[in-house]
């Protein structure tokens, strides 16, 4: 990943990012845990660092730099269901292509798809429901050009939702797949 | 902390007398073993007229004009090493024979154990069913980007954090013996099942496969864990021994299956599944076979919990936009809706089968409550500006 990708001077700011994500991941599990523990899990690292860019972009699509650039496609990392279904609906094909087209360039970037489901029920059934979810991401980016073993697809159910209210606009935005990259995970 | 609405039929008047002796560890023991009873819906709390030892002659006639059924008396001595010794006697009114004359050596740290300790034994000893008082139950309570498993005396105080994580925890489980909780945390992004020591405070990873992995229900015996794993496509149902070793599948459909829960016998395994194009109860013989459909009323049934004495099945119904707990008479299969709430979520039986906690929401907040069996008893188990959810009800401690 490092030696062969020719990046640009912000992308490289972007990867050391991400590699320095990669080497704060959260505990190993089998780690052994005290009778009461908090556990910190790294968060996403996001660039916070000012803007020092002196070379004009040169806008590469599939480089890595394009996962954080809200120009790309890349950057959108969320596709929306509809209650009770697991179809990726026509209008995240060009973004789902986006994504499987970068992962056939960068073979060594590993995906985790993230299904999520709105509160309504069973939070065991809708963490099945949220894997179905993802894991018709995960078909879809195969489809497109990614490898399997570049693609895990989980479920945080309804665990995880990025609006909180009991309405049905809430529950739009908690029905659907969020796709993280290599040290975002 | 806990507070009852409705009460049982025909609820037992009985009179709890004022233990004698230390007079401070005696009110306290006697509060307690009156609020378990009473919490209970079977018993009516009758006025006893004042102190009774336990080596006392209980005043049969004045009792029986307060209309009480039994009587329980006590004394708290000291004993020579600074504990304390609490005797109790415990008395059948009508006959005026005594029923049972039990003893505890204690110390003040286990004051509310011991009083459970003594409810329990007047529990059995005029119902025929173990008593519950001193169990314990678990649940997970979320605050601001925190998540904690805690565990509490079945009355909701004692409460201790087995867990604190940043990520979810949910569908804690315990395991037979009461020593462990299997659970589902989130905190590598993803769901993993946990096998959690309460003594120790050790875990170890039970299911940690590619997907996710969840819904952890231990075997009868305590030596395997049912989860659910989507590492061979959908979730599906999979048996792994408790340490982790030797995953095998145990059922197979091209939907949905989740939510395991073996029958006390061992003899089946309740599960959700959405195979008939709604999510349903079934079940399927431990030894493998066809799965057997279970509910039929409705377009959505989930989480099945077999009672202890595997004659009826607690689970959640939706009807309209309200979820709600249902019990099932499993020879019947007649159902009843025992609350009237619209978020039910994870009932979970009382070991003595008599009681159901589960998840519901107020205002917005998730509260742990519990119903009798019959419906006719309701509790709510509060616990102070927390959202409090995934309720589950330890064993029997003998």
């Amino acid at each position: 990943m490092r030696a062969r990708l020719l990046i640009s001077l912000p992308a490289l700011s972007a990867l050391t990012l991400l590699l320095a994500a990669c080497g704060s991941q959260p505990p190993a599990p089998e780690q052994g845990a005290a009778g009461v523990e908090s556990r910190t899990p790294s968060a996403v690292k996001v660039d916070t660092s000012p803007v020092t860019t002196v070379q004009p972009d040169k806008f590469d699509p599939n480089s890595i730099a394009a996962l954080k650039d809200p120009r790309s496609p890349l950057s959108k990392r969320s596709v929306y269901f509809d209650y009770d279904s697991y179809v990726v609906k026509d209008e995240f094909q060009a973004l789902l292509t986006a994504h499987g087209k970068f992962l056939s360039a960068n073979p060594k970037m590993k995906m985790l798809i993230q299904g999520n489901a709105d509160e309504r029920g069973s939070r065991e059934y809708n963490l099945a429901l949220g894997q179905k979810r993802a894991e018709a991401v995960k078909k879809t980016l195969a489809l497109l050009g990614a490898r399997e073993d570049q693609l895990e697809a989980v479920s945080l159910g309804e665990e995880k939702p990025a609006c909180t209210e009991s309405s049905e606009d809430c529950w739009a935005k908690n029905r659907r797949g969020d796709m993280l990259y290599s040290g975002e995970f | 902390m806990v507070e009852i609405t409705g009460a049982g039929a025909n609820r037992l008047p009985v009179a709890i007398a004022d233990f004698t002796g230390e007079r401070i560890v005696a009110q306290a023991l006697t509060s307690v073993v009156r609020a378990d009873l009473e919490r209970s819906g079977l018993f009516r709390l009758v006025d006893a007229g004042g102190p009774l030892a336990d080596n006392a002659t209980p005043a049969f006639e004045d009792l029986k004009s307060r209309g009480a059924d039994a009587v329980a008396g006590g004394s708290v001595a000291t004993a020579a090493d600074g504990r304390y010794e609490t005797r109790v006697r415990l008395s059948d009114v009508p006959k005026q024979a005594v029923l049972g004359n039990p003893a505890y050596l204690h110390t003040g740290a286990q004051l509310r154990a011991t009083a459970h300790r003594i409810a329990d034994f007047i529990y059995e000893k005029l119902t025929g069913e173990p008593g519950v008082f001193s169990t314990r139950i678990a649940y997970v309570v979320k605050s601001t980007g925190r998540y904690e498993l805690k565990i509490a005396d079945a009355d909701g105080s004692n409460d201790q954090a087995a867990l604190a994580s940043r990520e979810p925890i949910i569908s804690p489980a315990w395991s037979p013996d009461g020593g462990k909780l299997a659970y589902v945390s989130f905190e590598a992004k993803k769901p993993v099942v946990y096998v959690h020591d309460l003594a120790s405070g050790r875990r170890h990873v039970a299911a940690n496969f590619k997907g996710s992995n969840s819904a952890p229900a231990w075997s009868p015996d305590g030596k395997q864990l049912a989860v659910v794993l989507t590492k061979d496509g959908s979730s599906q149902l999979y048996v792994v021994n408790a340490d982790g070793s030797g995953v095998t599948r145990i059922a197979t459909s091209s939907g949905i299956d989740t939510e395991p829960r073996w029958s006390p016998d061992r003899q089946f395994i309740y599960f959700t599944s959405d195979r008939g194009g709604s999510p349903q109860i079934y079940r399927i013989a431990s030894s493998g076979g066809n799965a057997e459909r279970i509910t039929f009323e409705g377009s959505y049934n989930v989480t099945p919990r077999p009672s202890p004495d595997g004659k009826s099945l607690a689970f959640i119904a939706r009807n309209g936009s309200r979820f709600q707990l249902a019990l099932m008479d499993l020879a019947t299969k007649q159902t009843q809706i025992l609350t009237d709430s619209t978020k039910d979520e994870s009932p979970s039986f009382a070991p003595n089968g008599r009681m159901i906690l589960y998840a519901t929401e107020i205002g917005g907040r998730g509260v742990l409550a519990a119903v009798s069996s019959d419906g006719r008893v309701k509790q709510k188990l509060s616990v102070q500006a927390a959202d409090v959810r995934e309720p589950a009800w330890g064993p029997l401690v003998r």
